[in-house]
């Protein structure tokens, strides 16, 4: 059972890796967004995957958790901040 | 037991596959919400379901399931929310959905 955790954790990584592609190429910055929300998810399941590898759930499942809850904040602010800043107006004023 | 969780486990990677490709290959921006919102929201209840299941009936910690089953509340109620405030900025800064006729130059 312990290949299984490993393989889907390497296959999350790499799903994490072409999420990254969109944060970095996204044209807007509201796509940036996006990527860093979807990796922001990946991990939340990525720790809970290391935490059953390593046998100490209990530790990992309350990092995730706040995980979860930092991500939930940081794309909230992000997104309230990125509402009134100039920077986003220039990049789609064609 | 053990194969049902793998099962759900490949069932998750599935739909966070699904996210993934959607979030690269969806020509405008609000057209790449719908993955990122709901894929991944899915993704990773699916996922993080079969790893309570596990760590429920394989290894008995009941304590610690539950726990997780939080966490796939918790998520699964912010996650559309994110995804909103998302939109909601993308609306306000004045980005323009993407139509069709003009698929030759992208807009955005």
């Amino acid at each position: 059972m312990e290949h299984v955790f490993l393989y889907a954790g390497l296959y999350l990584c790499l799903l994490m890796f072409l999420s990254l592609y969109r944060a970095v190429a996204g044209p807007t910055i509201l796509d940036r967004l996006i990527g860093t929300n979807a990796i922001g998810s990946k991990t939340t399941s990525l720790l809970i995957l290391i935490g059953l590898m390593y046998h100490r759930v209990e530790m990992f499942v309350d990092i995730a958790l706040a995980y979860a809850m930092l991500n939930f904040i940081t794309v909230l602010a992000a997104s309230r901040y990125f509402q009134k800043r100039k920077g986003l107006y220039d990049e789609n004023t064609d | 037991m053990n194969i049902f969780i793998t099962l759900l486990l490949i069932c998750g990677l599935i739909f966070f596959t699904g996210g993934t490709l959607g979030i690269l290959r969806f020509p405008d921006f609000y057209s790449r919400l719908h993955p990122a919102g709901k894929l991944d929201t899915f993704g990773l209840v699916t996922t993080v379901g079969a790893l309570a299941l596990y760590i429920a009936f394989v290894q008995g910690l009941f304590l610690t399931a539950l726990k997780i089953g939080l966490i796939i509340v918790f998520v699964f109620i912010t996650s559309p929310t994110a995804t909103h405030a998302i939109v909601d900025a993308g609306v306000r800064a004045g980005l323009k959905p993407w139509t069709k006729p003009s698929s030759g130059e992208d807009q955005t």
